[in-house]
């Protein structure tokens, strides 16, 4: 099955309650967390504190950087705090970190600038106590804005990690 | 995945049609039919190109079709401008008969290319001669091209070629190809797939389908081979594809989270290109052969974009270890690396020219992006373009042209192609299908 195919189930399973996430653009890219398949019985609602829909939604799945920054604001660390408590609490899931930048730079460094984004997310998970071995990263650089304006406001937006659950931790 | 065969491209063979001429095209004599191309402003040579001539029934479209291709590729260089068939008052009925130079001084030509085309059993033969008006005689000798009748463009772009030549004195560029990003849908749904064409935007096929992101393709030295990024596996991987085949494989990068922006050495044998690990970016080198690896920078920064000199000697590359994204030049063994840029704002992509003495670059500055070149010792640095996004030159192969991409800004930003002179004139579009990026101009067929 294709990510895209799984990207549709999953929107399937969890409703509409993802769709109003993150922005008030359709946000095609980011508002759908990898399943895998083993989407199990209560997962799909955001008042349950063990589903994928509350760790995105309640906890905050993603955190923001400055221009050509890949450090972590404090409000940045008190979004991860919350993300390692619900990953230590939800030890089936595996976590993957997806940086991203704005449209403002060129294409290999934007790409080389999400994986010190995703980086930076993952070194301080693992200070945090998720173990190594359900982080994993991927940098999308500039391939994967969800604003498309061309103004600081979507720019802000754009420059992020995302944390994407995905099932299955361990295997 | 699926691919799209490509036809294999026509064997174009040249012959002499003068008697007892030199086995190789005649480049520029000396004598007044010349342009010397400088940086300073310059009046389009006025040249007339009366419709090749069709010997036969079936030539008389390719004929007039092989004419125009003429005059697009001189025309599009900015240093001629075409006196339109209309006001000719000559006429070329036959292309053994001698010119009457009169005819064509007197609407101010000042060159005169004739030429005839015939077709036999699929197979076209393009017959030209090029005329220096005012002295009234032959400019080099004539030539002709057999191909098959699909590759009819490729015949009209070798004469261009050899008129471009003899009169310029430069390399020619027009029988090439482009490798590039094609691209549809909005910002924020972008599918992204691999194409090739002509480089005047003619006879785009697909080297791949849009089912993944596909990166920055490079083509080999002698344009067999493309290199590019797919996230095809999940994350960014270097693949080698061969053009004729549309078979590719995978590079084994070995350890790393992603390895992206390749490019081939001068000998087609070795590539570099950037691998990742954790936050930090170094650039790499690899026999293709053997698949043995070496890592040629070793800091924390970020170090990506390498390109090699033409000798294979060195590597220009950008990094930010000074806080910022600069260009570098080391050794192609890895060492010490020189810094070369020194002016205001940040600059990336940077690409050695194919005579090895400018380097071009893509320049942020003040919320502006730029298409600039530079000695390689970093003097002489000349901003080509300005506009909201210009990314990622790319040389043509006699270094006298460089295609970029251009995005625009908003919403529905959109990129799109475009060719500048490295004076800095004849900015111009690229005509393509859709949407195109990471462009990268390959050799001269």
């Amino acid at each position: 099955m294709t990510y895209l195919a799984k990207a549709i189930l999953l929107s399937a399973t969890l409703g509409l309650g993802l769709a109003g996430c993150s922005s008030m653009s359709p946000n095609r890219f980011d508002n759908v967390t990898n399943l895998n398949g083993a989407a199990g019985a209560g997962s799909g609602t955001a008042s349950d504190p063990a589903s994928p829909a509350y760790f995105q939604q309640s906890v905050g799945d993603r955190v923001l950087f400055a221009v050509d920054q890949s450090t972590l604001s404090p409000e940045a660390r008190l979004t991860l705090d919350q993300q390692a408590r619900w990953l230590l609490a939800n030890g089936d899931y595996q976590a993957r970190i997806e940086g991203h930048a704005d449209e403002q730079g060129t294409r290999e460094y934007n790409l080389a600038l999400g994986a010190r984004r995703a980086n930076s997310v993952k070194e301080y998970l693992l200070t945090q106590g998720v173990p190594d071995y359900r982080l994993s990263t991927i940098s999308y650089g500039k391939e994967r804005p969800i604003e498309i304006c061309s103004e600081e406001a979507c720019y802000a937006k754009n420059r992020r990690a995302v944390t994407v659950l995905q099932a299955g931790a361990g295997l | 995945m699926r691919h799209l065969a490509l036809p294999i491209l026509p064997a174009l063979c040249v012959a002499l049609a003068g008697l007892l001429a030199p086995a190789t095209p005649a480049v520029a004599q000396s004598g007044p039919l010349r342009i010397e191309i400088t940086e300073g402003v310059i009046e389009p040579m006025p040249i007339a190109v009366p419709n090749f001539v069709p010997e036969g029934g079936e030539a008389g479209q390719l004929a007039s079709q092989i004419s125009r291709v003429v005059v697009d590729d001189l025309v599009g260089t900015g240093l001629f401008r075409e006196i339109p068939p209309s006001a000719h008052i000559g006429a070329i009925t036959s292309f053994a008969s001698p010119v009457q130079y009169a005819d064509w001084k007197a609407i101010n030509a000042d060159a005169l290319i004739t030429g005839a085309v015939s077709v036999q059993g699929g197979q076209v033969n393009v017959k030209f001669r090029l005329h220096d008006v005012f002295a009234g005689q032959e400019m080099g000798a004539g030539l002709q091209f057999t191909g098959t009748e699909a590759g009819w463009r490729r015949m009209a772009h070798k004469v261009a070629d050899a008129v471009y030549s003899r009169i310029t004195g430069e390399d020619p560029y027009f029988d090439s190809r482009t490798v590039f990003v094609a691209e549809d849908g909005p910002k924020d749904a972008r599918r992204k797939r691999l194409a090739i064409m002509d480089y005047d935007g003619a006879n785009v096929q697909y080297l791949t389908d849009s089912a993944s992101i596909v990166l920055a393709p490079r083509f080999s030295p002698t344009g067999d081979r493309v290199l590019y990024t797919s996230y095809e596996t999940g994350r960014p991987q270097i693949y080698v594809l061969d053009v004729a085949s549309v078979g590719r494989r995978v590079l084994e990068t070995g350890q790393g989270d992603m390895a992206f922006s390749p490019r081939f050495a001068p000998d087609g044998r070795t590539v570099i290109y950037s691998l990742t690990q954790g936050a930090n970016t170094d650039i790499y080198r690899m026999d293709l052969a053997t698949g043995q690896s070496v890592r040629l920078t070793d800091a924390a920064s970020i170090e990506t974009a390498p390109s090699f000199s033409p000798d294979g000697s060195r590597i220009v590359f950008e990094s930010d270890r000074s806080g910022t994204q600069q260009l570098y030049i080391m050794p192609a063994t890895g060492g010490e690396a020189q810094r070369i840029s020194f002016g205001e704002g940040r600059y990336g992509t940077p690409v050695w020219s194919p005579r090895g003495d400018l380097v071009a670059f893509t320049k942020q500055s003040k919320g502006r992006f730029h298409i600039g070149v530079m000695r390689t010792d970093g003097s002489g640095e000349r901003l080509l373009t300005a506009s909201f996004l210009d990314e990622g030159p790319s040389w043509s192969p006699n270094g006298r042209v460089i295609m970029f991409a251009r995005e625009t800004q908003g919403e529905q930003g959109a990129s799109s192609l475009y060719t500048v002179d490295i004076t800095g004139r004849n900015l111009k579009r690229v005509a393509t299908p859709s949407g195109a990026s990471d462009p990268a101009w390959g050799p001269l067929q």
